[in-house]
């Protein structure tokens, strides 16, 4: 491919518009087939088996009476899942996770699957597994599991990224450290230190949907799957994987989404699906309870940080250091290597060090959450960096400012930044009418900054253009915020036509190339690349058959605002052709037109957010109300600016959440107490004020129109924007996330004792 | 599972009395359906009490309101005379759930279901509202607050139907309030609660006083040194001090996933004072 990614300035007619999305109406009529509206004939019911233990040996699973059971055609357990990972670790946990093999690690962990003629049997034939277990110790809490004294998860594991190899395994996988500069130096040199330690509960993505999935396999050896996923690629490959099959033979087919948020990039139900449908000869459906969900998929990591940040009285910032602890549920994980990463991006630093601990717990394997493991690293540094400005006696937003990393800064985790919008953030919410508004009693105001990488990747698309002149567009990446309306305004831009002439679609794996998944803030990013590549392809294509039209060289055609248009003296009496034209006359002219491309989108821009939130405390209650929030997020050019802002009030109501009442409550039993929406609280409409948004367009120059991820930075600065709003308003500084009514109200009084 | 519909209140009794296996009365379903979704409850025998004669209707009568079984809890805030009699059971009611569930829940429902953390009992305790229950032995007729035993059980014997509750008419210079303490907005169950109703006499002084509080116990508490506080006063600051102090301690919580010990004393007192303050406003006290 030779295609030419880098930015160019350029007035746009599509991009930037605000038309409806193509698959609006479908989803406020209820006609949107999600992940449990796929149905086929002879379809069985799956329903799994969990273990209601934290930690606990299985000694014997007996499934023979749920086998005799009427209506019962298949019943599973790891036996009929072998481990064929042929020694990659990290997909021998997701098999492992899928379906316990020799212990069940957390409550909720699948030990067996049946697939029955309908609901009621399956769940009798659960109820006829009989499992012996052998209670083992467990450990739920991050710092708990951290300690040596601990309950071990798996005494193979042995603390990577230590100078010298550890004799005793340990539930802390992996040390990893970033930074540069001499920290120790840095302190020396600062009139003010704040040194604290944060904790944040482990929350979940709260996707409405549950996970759902329809698997028919075949007995010639193919399968197929209707499932909900952020990427059925990736899907594909891993279920793939784990039943022994050729890729090419599964062929998945994503469904609508009702939110993923990282939650669904990972496979739980899928495997167990096919193989209970390979097992009984009959698509399976398998669609997981809330309580399920909650149990046994998501969740992020819970965290324990330590913080010191030192900075002379100028408000330059001379030494910053975290030490970063993070759950990775009961299987190795990067997530506190992330924290790590991220701690510190918003900052130019001399003196900076970070280091990471993975923790292993008796709790649901860890999953990406909307920028992973960056949330609860600024609300530990973002909370000190507050802490901080106070102590200097400096406003927040200008010791930010003095201290904010610009193009140039070799940033925390290494790489040097190119154009970036951290700067022009703080100066548009230093300016903004928010930060003057007056507050009322009880109330306080807090700021913080976030940053989030992006990532690009595999991606493949297909334009055809039809005879009728109109285009469609075939996209691999599952669109879970209206990026088909965006990918069908850059096709429409690049092609010259009206936006209602394309219509895009997400293409299921036997009709695209591989796709990487919709994650790290991709989906436009990289897909709308791919589709600037393939029109510009289907371009090549339409003056070729101009020119073939017009009997001209087809170097003597440009296109120009959906027309071949034929250049030079002795030409100038053609008229244009229109794209229309052109493709109504395709079928004498060499066939059907289409563009396509397949790429890796590098490059994607760095994003950086500030946000601003209002908050009243009620001092007898602990009440804690957000009055008023603004985002304030570089966007490098909005396609569809109304997507963009949906994204950016998302990640801010997900984040209010987070801050003030969600987290997984464990018994002293290691069991989770709250698998329901009643007791985990996510926001409803009434808890949130209307979130205000500006988008600042830096460009990102790796992006034929500028463009930059613009999902997942929405979460990252709410912990700490909330965080130091409450503390403002309550005179009392929270460390501990969520700062749900009786965390707060026992900090006010603790403060008034 | 055997589904059926009767007509007559005395058919209903007759099916529950003669029935083998376990049973259960649907009227709004909001608990029960709920609970049969989630695989905690599979009744044989599902009694829907909904086509009964009457139980559908609130009734004014001369001595208060009689609210039958199966009305649901949007149906007592469309009823002018009981708002303005009761206003502390009607937004008790009106708290449960979400709108769409206010659709179907009722107080006879949000009673029998016998939560610790129910919104309308702690309202209709203080109000000293009463139950009519028909069994196979007959009507009689009972305080709410013997209908709850412990979290999930009441005092009901087999066979039996609550077929209404019963408000007396409003004392004069009477008012009464429902203050329940989530960490949403709504769609939340009780962390605490409070319900307060006060009579004054003439001079603004008040005369009688019930306080019943919510979540703080296995079953509702109604708090007789906390009404022995108000009854006397004009709820100046000191007394409502008191108030929230003897409401601290008359609480019998727990440590759970909603709320610790000490929080729930401490709120206990806090929503007593403002729901006290409240129903004195709406008693005509300044």
């Amino acid at each position: 491919m030779n295609f030419d990614p880098r930015y160019s300035a350029r007035n746009f007619a599509s991009v930037g518009t605000r038309p409806i999305r193509p698959d609006g109406v479908d989803k406020v009529t209820g006609r949107a087939r999600y992940g449990a509206d796929f149905n086929m004939a002879g379809q069985l019911v799956g329903r799994v088996l969990r273990s209601p233990h934290a930690h606990a040996r299985i000694a014997k699973i007996d499934i023979s009476k749920a086998e005799k059971l009427a209506g019962v055609k298949a019943v599973i357990t790891a036996a009929d899942l072998p481990d064929l990972t042929d020694g990659d670790a990290a997909m021998y946990d997701v098999l492992d996770n899928c379906m316990a093999r020799t212990k069940a690690l957390y409550d909720g962990h699948a030990v067996a699957a049946v697939a029955a003629i309908d609901a009621r049997t399956a769940r009798q034939a659960l109820k006829l597994i009989e499992i012996e277990y052998e209670l083992l110790p467990h450990v739920t809490d991050v710092d708990e599991a951290a300690k040596h004294t601990a309950p071990l998860i798996n005494d193979a594991i042995f603390t990577e990224g230590l100078e010298e190899k550890p004799v005793k395994p340990s539930n802390v996988t992996k040390r990893s450290q970033f930074g540069h500069g001499d920290v120790h130096q840095g302190f020396g040199h600062a009139d003010f230190i704040v040194e604290r330690s944060f904790k944040t509960e482990q929350t979940h993505q709260g996707y409405i949907e549950p996970h759902a999935c329809v698997a028919n396999f075949s007995s010639d050896g193919t399968a197929d799957l209707w499932v909900c996923t952020q990427g059925h690629f990736v899907y594909r490959q891993h279920c793939a994987q784990l039943l022994g099959m050729e890729a090419s033979k599964l062929r998945v087919t994503s469904s609508e989404i009702g939110g993923g948020f990282g939650g669904k990039t990972h496979v739980w139900a899928e495997p167990v699906a096919l193989a209970l449908s390979r097992k009984a000869g009959r698509p399976v459906k398998l669609v997981m309870t809330r309580d399920e969900v909650f149990r046994a998929s998501g969740p992020t990591s819970a965290t324990s940080i330590d913080v010191k940040i030192g900075a002379r009285k100028d408000g330059t910032i001379t030494a910053a250091e975290a030490t970063l602890r993070y759950s990775c549920g009961p299987y190795a994980g990067s997530w506190a290597e992330i924290g790590a990463m991220t701690a510190f991006a918003c900052y130019k630093l001399d003196n900076v060090k970070t280091v990471g601990y993975e923790v292993l717990v008796n709790r649901p394997k860890t999953a990406a959450y909307r920028a992973p493991s960056a949330p609860m690293a600024a609300f530990a540094v973002e909370s000190a960096v507050d802490e901080l400005a106070k102590k200097i006696g400096m406003d927040p937003v200008d010791f930010r400012i003095k201290n904010a990393a610009q193009e140039g800064t070799r940033s925390s985790y290494g790489p040097v930044y190119g154009p970036i919008g951290i700067g022009p953030t703080l100066e548009a919410v230093k300016s903004h009418p928010h930060m003057k508004a007056p507050l009322g009693p009880n109330q306080g105001r807090g700021m913080a900054c976030g940053f989030w990488f992006n990532f690009g990747g595999q991606t493949c698309t297909d334009l055809n253009i039809g005879m009728d002149g109109s285009v469609s567009l075939a996209v691999g990446t599952v669109d879970v915020g209206g990026s088909r309306a965006s990918l069908s305004l850059v096709a429409a831009e690049e092609l010259g036509i009206d936006y209602s002439q394309v219509k895009a679609i997400v293409a299921d794996t036997s009709s695209l190339g591989y796709n990487d998944m919709t994650d790290g803030s991709r989906g436009t990013f990289s897909s709308s690349m791919a589709t600037i590549s393939a029109a510009r392809n289907a371009i090549k294509i339409l003056r070729e058959r101009a020119a073939q039209m017009w009997d001209i060289a087809v170097d003597d055609v440009v296109w120009e605002k959906g027309h071949a248009i034929a250049k030079g003296e002795k030409h100038g009496n053609l008229g244009k052709l229109s794209l229309k034209e052109i493709a109504v006359e395709s079928g004498k002219t060499g066939g059907p037109i289409a563009g396509h491309s397949e790429l890796v989108a590098d490059g994607a821009g760095v994003s950086f957010a500030t946000h601003i939130c209002d908050i009243e405390v009620d001092p007898d209650t602990g009440a804690a109300r957000v009055i008023r929030y603004t985002v304030v997020q570089d966007a490098g050019k909005a396609v569809h600016p109304t997507y963009v802002e949906g994204q950016y009030q998302g990640g801010a109501a997900q984040g209010i959440g987070w801050a003030l009442n969600e987290e997984y409550i464990y018994g002293k039993d290691g069991r989770l107490q709250n698998a329901g929406f009643l007791d985990y609280r996510i926001p409803v409409c009434s808890d949130l004020p209307m979130i205000d948004t500006q988008i600042l367009e830096i460009p990102n120059p790796n992006h034929p129109y500028g463009v930059r991820g613009v999902g997942e930075t929405s979460i990252v600065p709410p912990l700490a924007a909330i965080a130091n709003a409450v503390s403002n308003a309550a005179g009392v500084r929270m460390t501990h996330i969520p700062m749900s009514p009786p965390r707060i109200l026992a900090a006010i009084e603790a403060a008034r004792a | 599972m055997r589904y059926i519909r009767p007509l007559s209140i005395e058919d209903a009794v007759g099916q529950l009395a003669g029935s083998a296996g376990t049973a259960a009365i649907l009227a709004g379903g909001s608990d029960l359906l709920v609970r049969m979704k989630g695989g905690f409850a599979e009744p044989e025998l599902i009694v829907d009490i909904k086509a009964i004669d009457g139980l559908s209707e609130i009734r004014e009568t001369a001595e208060g309101f009689s609210i039958g079984a199966a009305v649901p809890c949007a149906v007592l805030g469309e009823n002018t005379a009981l708002r303005k009699a009761w206003p502390g059971v009607v937004e008790a009611a009106k708290l449960i759930g979400s709108k769409q569930v206010q659709g179907r829940c009722t107080i006879v429902g949000n009673l029998c279901n016998a939560s610790p953390a129910a919104d309308s009992v702690p309202a209709l305790v203080a109000a000293g509202a009463k139950a009519v229950v028909v069994g196979p032995a007959g009507r009689r007729t009972i305080p709410v607050q013997s209908v709850p035993t412990a979290p999930g059980k009441t005092s009901l014997a087999k066979g039996e139907i609550i077929e209404a509750i019963l408000l007396d008419s409003q004392a004069p210079r009477s008012g009464d309030a429902y203050l329940r303490f989530i960490p949403r907005t709504e769609m939340d169950i009780a962390v605490v609660s409070a319900g307060v109703n006060l009579t004054l006499d003439e001079h603004g002084v008040v005369k009688s006083a019930r306080v019943a509080l919510g979540a703080v116990a296995a079953t509702v508490l109604l708090v007789e040194e906390a009404a022995e506080v108000l009854i006397g006063s004009k709820l100046d600051e000191a007394t409502l001090e008191r108030l929230a102090k003897v409401c601290a301690g008359a609480c019998r919580p727990i440590d759970d996933k909603r709320g610790t010990i000490e929080f729930r004393r401490k709120v206990a007192g806090v929503l007593a004072k403002r729901a006290a303050t409240t129903a004195y406003a709406r008693a005509g006290g300044k």
